[in-house]
């Protein structure tokens, strides 16, 4: 109990010095580090899964996305901290998130206890499906649409990201130029934990169908490892307009939609599955989703194309 | 045993939390960049902790991830700060 | 059996938790950015070390302890390169003649 209140004052705590904090860069500290707190509430919570995901999406990769957007807009930024908004709008502002803090303290408590759950249903038709993680069941089976709209708007958003290249780089690399200097010490930690996140982007990704883990948390690691080595120079960022890129990214909902639609032959509804063949179709699945996922996370951190592909 | 286990827990967050005062109020970047390796190593002991004192050993992946992720913030920090100082000069 | 097992994390995990403490007062008392980042990045990976010692301890089955150290040396070894990294930001490495 004093653990769960400490916990919560820490993070409060942290959350209200990334509000008051006067710089984006230690805003995006503050950021990473109310992730990662987070990511302590929720296995306390008993939801691994969600620790997981927060951990790696929540805190580690929108760190690394916010910190490009910081850098980029670091010209401005003296620019935007010398703004001061009207009294009248703060004064607004602060009605109302008094008045939304209000309403939410009212309600929780109102809440039906127990709360109502479909927990039973799931992990009773879990057999059915061939895994060992309801999580997973939820994401891969019983809600699988929503996973194949996931994945399709953060294509979607990728091609926002996209949109915003000046007209005559359309088609070139993205991020800022890296060096590579084989005795810089970035260059050693990378080619030390690279293969290293590599391994465990795979393991988490495997063990998904029993425990927690899963698709997007892996593609989240493998993600990561891949925009350590841009950063490092080791590797380039690949021009946007090749063709394996694009390739890659389409292939994992390619294969979901295309698994769906055959669901109307084999099963009778879009996205169901055989009986005894749904662990086997899921895994089909989850393969290319994950690598195109894994590819579209880096792209996003990458950023739009600034760089022209001829030297 | 457990609740032994969940106080040491405790107790690695408050010095993290402590820790982070310091930190986050530290002027300049150099500081900051800290609170990623502060927040991963502590979030790392809190986490195997927590796996055996509430029975949740999927925390152990939790802190694998952890490990990598904090790494490569890090990474990200010092890589962010080195152009920052490139731009200026 | 038992009763040795949890003494000896008992005693693994205070001490791994003094550690932490001491990284922190380390982080607080230290004067320059440089010597803080020792205090930061020793002191508490030696607290993580013997924190996992201790663990290891209750640990039910092989694999589970196995992951446990796993977990460690991945810590230990990104905090050591990553640390390098860090200084090498706070003072390029102008190297005193």
């Amino acid at each position: 109990m004093a653990f769960d209140a400490g916990l919560a004052v820490l993070v409060l705590g942290v959350a209200s010095w990334t509000i008051a904090a006067r710089d984006t860069f230690a805003a995006v500290v503050g950021f990473v580090a109310y992730g990662l707190l987070l990511a302590l509430i929720w296995v306390r919570l008993a939801a691994p899964d969600v620790a997981l995901t927060e951990a790696a999406i929540g805190s580690g990769l929108t760190g690394g996305l916010l910190l490009g957007a910081s850098t980029r807009l670091r010209r401005t930024e003296s620019l935007a901290v010398g703004e001061k908004p009207a009294a009248a709008l703060r004064a607004a502002t602060i009605g109302l998130c008094i008045l939304v803090s209000a309403g939410l303290a009212a309600i929780i408590p109102l809440l039906p206890e127990p709360a109502p759950t479909l927990a039973a249903l799931a992990a009773a038709n879990l057999v059915a499906t061939g895994l060992g993680n309801p999580v997973t069941a939820v994401l891969m089976a019983y809600r699988a649409i929503d996973t194949l709209l996931e994945v399709v708007v953060l294509l979607l958003s990728l091609l926002g990201v996209w949109s915003l290249t000046p007209d005559h780089l359309w088609g070139s690399l993205p991020s800022p130029h890296y060096r590579a200097d084989s005795y810089e010490t970035v260059t050693f930690v990378t080619q030390l934990l690279a293969p290293i996140g590599i391994l465990v982007g795979i393991h988490i990704f495997w063990i998904g169908s029993v425990a927690p883990g899963g698709e997007f948390q892996g593609a989240t690691i493998l993600a990561a490892m891949w925009i350590l080595t841009m950063l490092s120079g080791l590797v380039d960022a690949p021009a946007v307009n090749r063709r394996w890129l694009r390739l890659l990214l389409i292939i994992g909902p390619v294969v979901f939609a295309a698994i769906g639609l055959a669901g109307f032959a084999m099963a009778g509804a879009f996205l169901a599955y055989p009986t005894n063949h749904a662990k086997l179709l899921i895994l089909i699945i989850e393969v290319p989703v994950t690598l195109s996922v894994a590819a579209m996370l880096t792209l996003l951190v990458a950023g739009p194309p600034e760089r022209s592909s001829h030297r | 045993m457990a609740d032994f286990l969940l106080a040491a827990a405790g107790f690695v967050l408050a010095t993290v939390a402590l820790g982070l005062v310091r930190i986050l109020r530290g002027p300049g970047d150099a500081d900051r960049i800290m609170a990623a390796q502060l927040l991963g190593t502590g979030g790392i002991a809190a986490l195997v902790l927590l796996a055996e004192a509430n029975g949740v050993p999927a925390a152990v992946d939790v802190a694998l991830v952890l490990a990598l992720l904090a790494a490569f913030v890090s990474v990200a920090f010092v890589e962010s700060v080195a152009r920052s100082t490139a731009d200026r000069t | 059996m038992n009763l040795v097992f949890d003494v000896l994390t008992v005693l693994a995990v205070c001490a791994g938790a003094f550690f932490f403490l001491a990284g922190t007062i380390g982080l607080l008392r230290f004067p320059d950015a440089l010597s803080r980042l020792h205090a930061l990045t020793k002191a508490d990976n030696l607290g993580l070390g013997l924190i996992v010692l201790g663990l290891l301890f209750q640990a039910e089955e092989l694999f589970v302890a196995l992951k446990l150290i796993g977990v460690w040396l991945l810590g230990l070894l990104a905090a050591a390169t990553v640390t390098q990294l860090i200084a090498r930001a706070i003072q390029p490495a102008g190297l005193r003649d």
